[in-house]
Formats: C-alpha cells, sequence, structure tokens
C-alpha cells in the first residue's frame, strides 16, 4: 500500500485540534456517557427511550469521528492521490465516479432491509440492554469495520466481488468454500425473510390487499417509465408514494368492498404465491417489476426511518421492557430458545455485524467510488446508519406491554392462540395480562394478534404505539398497516433482488462445465436456474410454515448464524489481506471482530448441533421426538403423530445444515491460518491489488466539504472547463 | 443567487443523481461539448434499462 499522504484536495497541512472541536466532542462524550449510566443504571423506575437513543447517537459520533479515522488514515492508509477503479475504468455504467453523499444513498438502501428490523425486536425478549450494548458496540468495533475494510479491499482490487478474494487471496478450496457458503446462506436468508412476510400477512385481508396492490403500482411505474415519460424517475415515484398510501388506507375498507374473505389467506397459499410472484419477478424484465419496485421501496426506507427517529423523539415513550429478563439467563425464552451467550448474538445480525453486507461493500459499491477516503463516510458511516435503525427498532419492540409482547411472539403452540389461552400462557411466564387487555390491542389494530410470530407485527405494532402517541389523531391501525406495508415491501425487493441475483450466480457456476448456461439472456437458463433458486428457497420456507414448533424460532437461528459465519469469511479476508500487506500490526482491527464472532458463531453451531437439551439442539430435538414417536406418544407442542414426524425431519435438515455450514467456514478459516503463517515468515506476501495510478479528479473526503476542500473543488472544476493547449 | 436559493438548487442535483435522472443531463451536456445530435429519451433510458438486466444489485436482509 501507498504511504503517500499527499492530498491533492488541497486540504492543506493537517492542523491540531482546536479549542472548538476539544469543546465539541467533549460535550458529545459527557452526553454519552450520562445516557449510558442512566441506562445503566435505572432500576425499577421507568426508563425513557430517549436514554437510548442519545447513547447511541453519542456513542456513533465519537467511533465515526475517532476511530473510522484511525481505520482510514493509520491501517488502511487510504491514498487520495490515487486514481479509483471508478475514476481509471469509467464506463458510465458500473463504474462510474458518483458524487459520495450519493452513493451513500445507494449503498444504505443496499444494505438496510428487514434484518436490521426482524433481528433487534425478537433478541428484546431477553431485555433492552442487552441487544442496546451489542447493537452499539458490535456495530463500531465490528459490523461497521467489516463493511469499511471489505469496501477498500474490494476498490484496491477493481471492485472484486467477495468470492473471488477469498479464492485469489487465499486459496482455491477456500474459494470453492465461500462461494457455496455465499450461495446457501443466499438462500437461507430469502427464505427466512419471505417466512417473515408470510406471517404478517397471513389471515390479513388488509395486509394482502395493500401489498397485492404494490404489484400494479411497480407495474404502472414500470411502463410509466418505459413508454409515457421515459427516464422521470422522481416524478413517478411520488405518483407511485402516493397510489402506495392510497392502497394501504383502501385496505381498511376490505370488509366493505366485500374482498376480506378472498382475502384472508392461509399460510400455505401465500407461500404458493410468493413462489410465484418471485418466479415470474426473476424472469420478466427488470424495468417492468423490480426497478420501479425498488424505487418505492428505497423512498419508504429512507421516509419511514425520518419517520420513526422525530415520532421517537417526539412521543419519548417509556420502556415497558426490563433491562435484563430471566430469559438471558435461563435459556427459556418462548421467542427463541437458549441463553444470552450465544443467542443474542446470532439473533441480532444485522444492525451489528452483518456478513451479507459484504456483498454488497465488495462488487458494486466500490465500483463507483470517487476517492479512496471516501469508503470511511460510505462503509462505516453506512452501516452506523443502519445500526441506527436497529436500535430504534430495539426501542419500538420495548415499548410494548411485555404481556401484548409475549403473546404476540410466542409460537401458536404455545398461546394456543386465543385471548384467554394465550394471556394464561402469558401469566405462567410472569407478566400480567387479561384476555380484554389483548382483545383490546387487537381491536386497536384491527387484527389478530395473538402468536403474529416473525418481527415485523411486533414492530409494527410498536411503531403504531410510537406514531399515534407522536402525531396523534388515533390512526393506531393506518400506522400498524402501514408499517406492515413497509417492512413488506422491503421484503419483497429483496427477495426478488435477491432471487435474481441466485440466478445469476447459479448460471455462471453452472457455466464453468457448460458455457451456454451463463448467458443470461438465454430463456433455457434463464428460466430454470430461476426455477431452481425459487425451489430452493420456497422448500425452506414450506418447511418453515408447516413446522409444528414455530417457523421463525427455528429458522431464525439458522438464519442469524449463517449470516454472522459469512462475515467471519469476510473478517478472515481482511485480517489474511492485513497480513499479506505486511500490516500485521494492524491485524487486530479486523482480527479482534473476527474472533468474537468465531467465538459466537462456533459456540452457537455446536450447541444446535450438539447439545442434549432438545429445545437448543437440532439433532437432541429430533431423538427426543422419534423417542415420543416410539413410545406412541405426543411430543411437545405437537397435536398429532405427523406432527411428530414433521419435527423430526425438519429438525434434522436444520442440524445437518448448520453443521454444513460451520464446517465450510472452518475450511476457509483454516486455509487462511496457513496463508497467514506464511505470510508473516515472508514479512507479507504478493496480492492482487492492482498498482497504483495517479489520480487526476479532485472531491471532498467526509459528508460536509470543509473550505479547503471546496475552494479544491472549485479550482479543479474552472481549470477542466478552460480549453487544453 | 441567494444563499437559499443555491442550497435548494444543490439538493435537487443531488436528488436528480439520486435517481438516476441526471444521466440524462450530463449525457446531453456531453453531446453539446461534442457537437453531436444527441439520441432520444426514450432510445437513452431503454439503453440503460437494458444495462440493469445484466448488472443485478442484491438487496441485503
Amino acid at each position: 500500500m501507498s504511504t503517500s499522504t499527499a492530498n491533492p484536495t488541497g486540504s492543506g497541512p493537517r492542523s491540531g485540534p482546536n479549542l472548538k472541536s476539544i469543546v465539541i466532542w467533549t460535550a458529545v462524550a459527557v452526553v454519552g456517557a450520562v445516557c449510558w449510566a442512566m441506562l445503566a443504571l435505572s432500576r425499577g423506575e421507568e426508563v425513557s427511550a430517549l436514554w437510548i437513543l442519545f447513547a447511541a447517537l453519542a456513542s456513533y459520533a465519537i467511533a465515526y469521528r475517532f476511530y473510522s479515522k484511525f481505520i482510514a488514515d493509520k491501517v488502511l492508509k487510504v491514498d487520495d492521490t490515487r486514481a479509483t477503479p471508478a475514476e481509471r475504468l469509467e464506463n458510465g455504467q458500473d463504474f462510474d465516479v458518483t458524487d459520495r453523499r450519493v452513493l451513500f444513498g445507494h449503498h444504505f438502501a443496499a444494505i438496510a432491509g428487514a434484518g436490521p428490523l426482524v433481528g433487534p425486536v425478537l433478541a428484546a425478549q431477553m431485555g433492552y440492554l442487552p441487544g442496546t450494548i451489542w447493537i452499539i458496540v458490535g456495530v463500531i468495533f465490528a459490523g461497521a469495520v467489516q463493511d469499511m475494510v471489505v469496501m477498500f479491499f474490494s476498490m484496491r482490487r477493481d471492485g472484486k466481488s467477495l468470492g473471488q478474494m477469498v479464492r485469489e487471496e487465499i486459496g482455491t478450496v477456500a474459494g470453492v468454500a465461500a462461494l457455496i457458503a455465499v450461495f446457501a446462506i443466499m438462500i437461507i436468508i430469502l427464505a427466512v425473510l419471505a417466512l417473515v412476510v408470510v406471517n404478517a400477512l397471513a389471515e390479513s385481508p388488509w395486509g394482502v390487499f395493500s401489498i397485492g396492490l404494490t404489484i400494479p403500482i411497480a407495474l404502472f411505474m414500470g411502463f410509466y417509465l418505459r413508454y409515457l415519460r421515459p427516464g422521470r424517475v422522481s416524478e413517478v415515484t411520488v405518483i407511485g408514494v402516493a397510489l402506495l398510501l392510497l392502497a394501504i388506507i383502501g385496505g381498511g375498507y376490505v370488509d366493505e368492498m366485500g374482498l376480506a374473505d378472498a382475502l384472508t389467506l392461509s399460510h400455505e397459499t401465500l407461500v404458493v404465491c410468493l413462489v410465484v410472484y418471485g418466479f415470474v419477478a426473476s424472469i420478466l424484465p427488470v424495468w417492468m417489476l423490480l426497478t420501479p419496485r425498488d424505487y418505492l421501496s428505497t423512498f419508504m426506507k429512507v421516509g419511514v426511518i425520518v419517520l420513526l427517529a422525530v415520532g421517537l423523539v417526539l412521543a419519548a415513550p417509556a420502556l415497558q421492557n426490563e433491562a435484563v429478563t430471566d430469559f438471558a439467563t435461563n435459556g427459556e425464552g418462548p421467542v427463541f430458545a437458549g441463553k444470552l451467550f450465544p443467542f443474542v448474538f446470532i439473533t441480532i445480525a444485522c444492525g451489528a455485524l452483518s456478513g451479507f453486507h459484504a456483498l454488497i461493500a465488495s462488487g458494486t459499491t466500490p465500483k463507483m467510488v470517487a476517492k479512496e477516503s471516501q469508503v470511511r463516510m460510505i462503509g462505516y458511516g453506512g452501516m452506523l446508519m443502519e445500526s441506527f435503525v436497529a436500535i430504534s427498532a430495539l426501542i419500538a419492540a420495548s415499548v410494548i406491554d411485555q404481556g401484548i409482547y409475549f403473546s404476540m411472539n410466542a409460537a401458536a403452540g404455545a398461546t394456543g392462540g386465543t385471548p384467554e389461552t394465550a394471556a394464561a400462557f402469558v401469566n405462567g411466564l410472569g407478566f400480567s395480562i387479561t384476555p380484554a387487555d389483548l382483545e383490546a390491542a387487537a381491536a386497536s389494530v384491527e387484527e389478530t394478534i395473538i402468536s403474529r410470530t416473525g418481527g415485523a407485527p411486533t414492530l409494527a405494532f410498536g411503531m403504531s404505539l410510537i406514531f399515534s402517541e407522536a402525531f396523534g389523531g388515533g390512526l393506531t391501525a393506518f400506522w400498524y398497516h402501514f408499517a406492515i406495508m413497509f417492512e413488506a415491501l422491503f421484503i419483497l425487493t429483496a427477495v426478488d433482488a435477491g432471487t435474481r441475483v441466485g440466478r445469476f450466480m447459479l448460471q455462471d457456476t453452472i457455466g464453468n462445465v457448460w458455457k451456454r448456461y451463463a448467458d443470461t439472456s438465454w430463456r433455457p437458463a434463464a428460466w430454470s436456474a430461476s426455477a431452481l433458486v425459487v425451489l430452493a428457497w420456497g422448500y425452506m420456507l414450506w418447511i418453515g410454515v408447516g413446522d409444528p414448533l414455530g417457523g421463525i424460532n427455528q429458522l431464525f437461528p439458522l438464519f442469524g448464524i449463517a449470516n454472522q459465519l459469512l462475515a467471519a469469511i469476510a473478517l478472515t479476508l481482511a485480517t489474511v489481506l492485513m497480513f499479506k500487506h505486511g500490516l500485521a500490526k494492524f491485524a487486530w482491527v479486523p482480527g479482534i471482530p473476527l474472533v468474537w464472532d468465531l467465538i459466537v458463531t462456533m459456540t452457537a453451531s455446536w450447541q444446535k448441533v450438539f447439545s442434549d437439551n432438545p429445545a437448543i439442539g437440532y439433532f437432541a430435538q429430533a431423538s427426543a421426538a422419534r423417542e415420543a414417536r416410539d413410545a406412541g406418544e405426543l411430543y411437545g407442542v405437537a397435536k398429532t403423530p405427523a406432527d411428530v414426524d414433521q419435527i423430526i425431519y425438519n429438525s434434522t435438515q436444520s442440524g445437518i445444515l448448520q453443521a454444513a455450514f460451520a464446517l465450510l467456514v472452518i475450511v476457509i478459516v483454516a486455509g487462511a491460518a496457513v496463508t497467514v503463517v506464511k505470510a508473516i515468515r515472508a514479512g507479507g506476501l504478493p496480492t492482487t491489488e492492482v498498482p497504483k495510478v495517479e489520480s487526476k479528479i479532485v472531491a471532498p473526503s467526509d459528508f460536509f466539504a470543509t473550505k479547503e476542500e471546496k475552494e479544491a473543488v472549485r479550482e479543479w472544476e474552472a481549470s477542466r472547463k478552460a480549453p487544453v493547449s | 443567487m441567494s444563499l437559499l436559493a443555491e442550497r435548494v438548487s444543490g439538493a435537487w442535483r443531488l436528488l436528480r443523481q439520486a435517481t438516476g435522472e441526471a444521466k440524462w443531463d450530463e449525457y446531453v451536456a456531453r453531446c453539446e461539448r461534442e457537437g453531436v445530435e444527441p439520441m432520444s429519451r426514450r432510445a437513452f433510458e431503454r439503453h440503460r434499462a437494458d444495462e440493469k438486466e445484466h448488472n443485478p444489485q442484491a438487496r441485503c436482509c
């Protein structure tokens, strides 16, 4: 890596800390410390959710200002005199010098989805404090570091993908393992996300009506952009969002329209609908459905996040959740089984550390970065923003009455599905709630709320409380469905984009042995690859929906561990590259989160595979169910012998997948260890980094351009306009 | 130009870049500089849609 510190933006010699900045940062640190102290010390009295919010914001600010700057300047030694791939290979398509703020928006829209919304909601069963600490500390030292470092290394390699970099920098075996892991993990992620949507829409005609209408709305936008007024994206997005709001309001009248029965769909029907939808979306031209839906989803994403932040500050709700519940230590929580360690760190993946981001941070985004120093704001800053979304979701889940929270999130087998049985179950957990309370809560959002697992309904319920408190007007049911719509929209966008990416990966892989198959416009290949991908996640989804034990508490751990194992692969690559570049003394920067992540994922995998507690270990569960079956009995919440067979089958399958993921990561880490030893002996090894080319463009580094940077940009633009002699 | 007007037009420019609409503006400006007749907006946007067709971008969880 270059050690040049010259700065073409002409920001001048680095000035020492001035008084103003010392005062400001001391103030930020004091605010953060006070908020953390309030969270740590308040017990028994009402705690305001704003302490969490401001503890997070102050911590992010300090981490961004100091730690990310240290990583950029001292560890990676970003070099703004070096041309980025976007500058060298500019083609106006994938390689494209992009304004840093625009790219920040694109990157954020690509990394943020339903994950940071769902995980914290489920983790709230252990109290608000474990989740808060992990989301904030995790993002600062692990998640944001991973995103930034991977983005940097990919940028130095012309935007190579994670899999390519693992193969070239660690070895072929590790590369193949990474490729399989990435594909398998993507399938699991799609299945779990789809399961969240299915659980949110099942038996909810209002939800089905609104979400269903997004398809004709997106098609209309697509045709508008193609034939009526080509390219007018802002205008069509405004129209689309207006139609979307009408669709949500209209959903409230499904009864009057006589559509309620037709739109009350079972879980199984919804699975079929989603699978068909995923297949069609994958083979249709993108302009018809995928691109316009993406505009809507991005707009809603940014809009709702801003709305939620404003709503939280205005409503300033008090936390109903305990700081740490008993489930953290006894591991018997009804939402998901297992103790705080390791399962909080698995359940909250996105928002603290998400391996999936490494796929976006390598590949797409690095091909558009204008200046090397901008990886700090886009990679590290983008992830901080996602972490903020996770914190907001955690707060939304923690302001709900805990009796309602557990009624919504325990599996139907446990709650029995009626207000009476659910209240009895929740009272048995040690929370007090009456059937009338549950009925009143259900009436307020005009939905049933017993065993609406998956996180999305709970989040929507919490958001509806916050929004009705903040903005008034008694629109609880509207806000609930607004929130459901926003989550479902994200997820469907992730599902159709993910299916398409999966299809391209599959075509590319098979293309290695059968060349023609790699042609993405060849219809037989496109259709068959789409079908394979859709069936793969559709199968997992089907299994999850039919799971007598509740699909989410079975599949979500698998999803979380898979996502964190992907992070382990990304951090392994980053650590190896530190050694290969001869930067062993800074290998701890990705190394510490790597070690932590490996401890967490390997402990969790071990427990999921080998634990003899049937609530945790997949194989223990299968054998307990088998014993029950052999004794001619039912098992757990199973109601029929067929349920018992289903439990045996599902648990065995999940156990095998779990073990396979862990083994793939072990293969990669072992390969990496060999490379690291070689690199230490040699004091560094050659890498595939692209040699330096002098940069000609000028652009600021951070969110706000300094006065010097603005001046430098102005000079540079003037010199470009001047005729070349 | 007042500071406010400058800010608003700056924000508008960023928004157009974010939606990709600025690509058209840039293309027209480049054609003008090079003295070439630009293709129609319809053809231009169709060309861009075809590129997207073959570069799918994953959306994360």
